[in-house]
């Protein structure tokens, strides 16, 4: 009998759930690099050469694509930040502030503090970022909750603020004091804070890892959802399925390793054994958006969260204290800016110079929403848009495209992942039933 | 005593004494130090020009129930448009048109996004914002500048009054329309048909519908005037006051003009007054900037508008009372 009803929990029922949810998004990415390739070629570019370009800068060898690993990281950062916010109904447009600060606050315990341990001084100086950044993400909630400040007017005031306060900083207190220096920055980090570096050699076997690992995951989530191993626990289940995509992960990587020795080995100028900054940074990104995932769809504080997100109301009624978890939203979406500054500052800058890190909040945006807010897709929306900043400089280089039609596209992706209307009509595609809809407009004063 | 009940009803004794109190003020300083008074109060008024019409545009949306948080980029764009206008033509009436369609067409996208499609107006804006900044960024190549400024008019024997001739009397054209607008704006929202029907569509959109007023196309016009008044905002950041295009040269100027808005009780008048603060804030900024006396860094000085914006929309955004229906998208039965 049970053939019957269609089955719920399948491996291809996922798929088909994981299809019906990707499909929008992909078509809004093709439709801003459609119109992006006819901005091109008013301005004169052939835009197959151009995107040419840009796919090899973003993925043409192993330093491009580490490259892109490197500049998705902050991304990803901002992007759940975002979506963190976006979830409690909650426009954090201030993620480019927190970001900052936490970038400034790690490069400031990294070159202040000598003589820890390596580990104990990267992490101390990792959650001094992300304190900071959530203390600043806190502004915005309290001042919402207590005198109904719109946070979207707030977090970008915040914004220029931050900008001035860390000028301010690196341009006195903690300005690099070395005679050779003349701009703002501060010194570079002591060694001890600095995420390290291992050679590229380990580096292709952990990248490998690492993308296997994304892919499994997304097929074990769905796979173990079937109902063969009986687990009723999800707590557990999601600690098995975790496990069980990493030990796979990491076989299927060392196994690709061991079978073809030249498989991803660069094939010029770099000798595969030349060391290359790893993205330490990145895996931390990732373990950070699966926590995230962990706590928004799994704990009881993540169905709160996501209540008052979409009826604050209901959610009032049901005991949830409502104001409280505004601000608590906003520290959460603020620390994971503030990490997502440090993690680059120790990971790639080393140091903190104003406008290194600069339009990563408005980013995060275009990301929470590409990656309809969950944090895998996140992941692949950082990427996406991580590639397209990694191969910028190229496409520049080669076809002589001023890289910030990058921007443009970015908007235009935005503009059509969000005017999903328009998407669905052109791919003649229906809503997906039961989606979570977030008003984020509810008027200026106290809801 | 009858007098201040009568203020106190009407709501009018804090603007008023508080007025009363920059008035004295302003005239002590000017006593005291004539030129550098006068240097701050000119720049008030150039400063504010900005603001107040981004707070217009942000008025006429609001109050046809349009949340318009992408005045920003509306006046990105339209300084951009403009400015390359006046450097392909050299016509200075021309580009403040060109800027101010820039500005209209913005509006009517945003329009569409949220009236027609229905989609978070906030998001909405916020995509117009991203899209200007790239597209002004892409197209924007260095080193070009406009062929002349807007000049000045002097308003014959006004001007020649001390102090308030050379402050009001003696400004470039966007500025004085600036300011008619705002009694214009005032008078059509609180005294004419169309006024009402646009309140009403802000506050009610469903009663408004049941007599017989077009909510959608409303909504749809105010959008795109308000559209238009942003632009001209963009275009006196590049053809008045600067004479070039930088990248993201507003500055958070749209922002701040919701603030105002919001302060102002969505109010052109009360915008206003707003507004002359904010300028008078950015007035002092450079002043202290010129004179160097105070040993602040520049930074603090610089962040000044945006406390004050901050603090602002803390003390009085709570209390405010926007249009009720503002930023839910209307649903014909």
């Amino acid at each position: 009998m049970t053939e019957e009803i269609p089955k719920q929990d399948g491996f291809f029922f996922w798929i088909k759930q994981l299809w019906l949810g990707v499909r929008v998004p992909l078509a809004a990415v093709l439709l801003a690099l459609l119109i992006g390739a006819i901005i091109l070629i008013a301005s004169g570019v052939n835009p197959l050469e151009a995107y040419a370009a840009l796919f090899k800068g973003a993925f043409g060898s192993e330093r491009y694509l580490l490259r892109t690993l490197e500049k998705a990281t902050p991304l990803i950062f901002a992007g759940l930040a975002v979506a963190f916010g976006f979830k409690a109904g909650l426009f954090n447009i201030g993620a480019q502030g927190q970001l900052i600060m936490g970038a400034l606050t790690s490069a400031a315990i990294g070159f202040m503090i000598t003589g820890l341990p390596t580990l104990i001084h990267i992490l101390l100086a990792l959650l001094g970022g992300a304190l900071v950044g959530a203390l600043y993400g806190a502004i915005p909630g309290t001042l919402k909750t207590f005198t109904g400040a719109h946070e979207v007017i707030t977090t970008i005031m915040l914004n220029y603020i931050a900008i001035n306060i860390t000028d301010y900083l690196a341009d006195g207190p903690l300005k690099d004091p070395a005679p050779s220096n003349i701009v703002a920055r501060t010194p570079k980090i002591a060694d001890t804070a600095i995420i390290p570096t291992p050679q590229a050699e380990l580096t292709i076997g952990l990248l490998i890892v690492l993308l296997v690992m994304i892919a499994a995951s997304i097929l074990f989530f769905g796979v173990l959802r079937n109902k063969t191993f009986k687990i009723k626990n999800r707590t557990l289940l999601f600690f098995l399925r975790f496990a069980l995509v990493l030990v796979t992960g990491v076989g299927i990587g060392l196994g690709l390793r061991f079978l073809t020795p030249n498989f991803y080995a660069s094939p010029v100028e770099f000798s595969p054994y030349q060391a290359i900054p790893l993205p330490i940074g990145f895996m931390i990104a990732i373990l950070t958006s699966v926590i995230v995932w962990f706590i928004l769809m799994r704990t009881s504080f993540g169905f709160e969260i996501r209540t008052v997100g979409l009826n604050p109301h209901a959610a009032k009624y049901a005991g949830i204290k409502v104001r409280w978890m505004v601000v608590l939203a906003m520290v959460i979406s603020g620390l994971l800016a503030g990490l997502g500054g440090a993690v680059e500052t120790q990971g790639v800058i080393y140091r903190f110079q104003p406008g290194f890190n600069v339009g990563l909040g408005f980013d995060g945006i275009t990301i929470a929403l590409l990656g309809r807010n969950h944090p895998l897709g996140v992941i692949f929306a950082a990427l996406l848009v991580g590639a397209m900043k990694a191969g910028s400089n190229v496409m520049q280089f080669d076809a002589g495209v001023p890289s910030q039609i990058i921007d443009v596209i970015q908007a235009l992706m935005l503009f059509f992942v969000a005017a999903d209307v328009i998407v669905r009509w052109v791919i003649r595609a229906k809503p997906k039933s039961g989606e979570e809809k977030i008003k984020l407009t509810s008027g200026w004063g106290n809801q | 005593m009858n007098f201040i009940t009568y203020l106190r009803t009407k709501k009018l004794l804090l603007p008023l004494s508080l007025g009363l109190l920059g008035l004295v003020i302003v005239i002590v300083s000017y006593l005291n130090n004539p030129q550098s008074t006068q240097a701050v109060l000119g720049s008030t008024i150039r400063q504010s020009t900005p603001i107040i019409l981004g707070a217009l545009c942000g008025i006429m949306c609001e109050r046809a129930g349009i949340v318009n948080i992408g005045i920003e980029g509306q006046m990105l764009l339209s300084a951009f448009i403009g400015f390359m206008v006046n450097v392909w033509t050299g016509n200075l009436f021309i580009s403040v048109l060109a800027g101010m369609a820039t500005g209209a067409l913005l509006g009517l996208l945003l329009a569409f996004v949220s009236v027609t499609l229905k989609l978070d107006q906030i998001i909405g804006g916020t995509v117009i914002n991203i899209l200007a900044l790239g597209l002004t960024g892409y197209f924007y190549t260095a080193g070009l500048t406009t062929s002349g400024k807007i000049q000045p008019i002097t308003l014959g024997s006004l001007a020649q009054i001390p102090l308030i001739g050379p402050v009001l009397f003696r400004n470039p054209p966007i500025t004085y329309t600036a300011i008619i607008l705002v009694f214009v704006l005032q008078f059509v929202l609180f005294k004419t048909t169309w006024g009402l029907r646009t309140r009403a569509v802000g506050e009610h959109p469903r009663a408004a519908d049941t007599l017989g007023i077009n909510v959608f196309s409303t909504r749809y016009i105010n959008t795109i005037l308000g559209g238009a008044i942003a632009g001209l905002a963009g275009a006196f950041l590049t053809l008045e006051a600067v004479g070039s295009f930088e990248r993201a040269m507003t500055n958070g100027r749209g922002f701040v003009a919701l603030a105002v808005m919001i302060f102002g009780k969505w109010s052109p008048i009360g915008a206003w007054g707003a507004s002359l603060l904010f300028g008078f804030a950015n007035a002092m900024q450079t002043q202290f900037q010129f004179m160097g006396t105070f040993n602040i860094p520049h930074q603090f000085i610089g962040m000044l508008p945006y406390l004050l914006t901050i603090i602002v929309l803390a003390g009085f955004g709570g209390r405010a009372r926007p249009p009720a229906a503002e930023g839910s998208p209307y649903e014909k039965e």
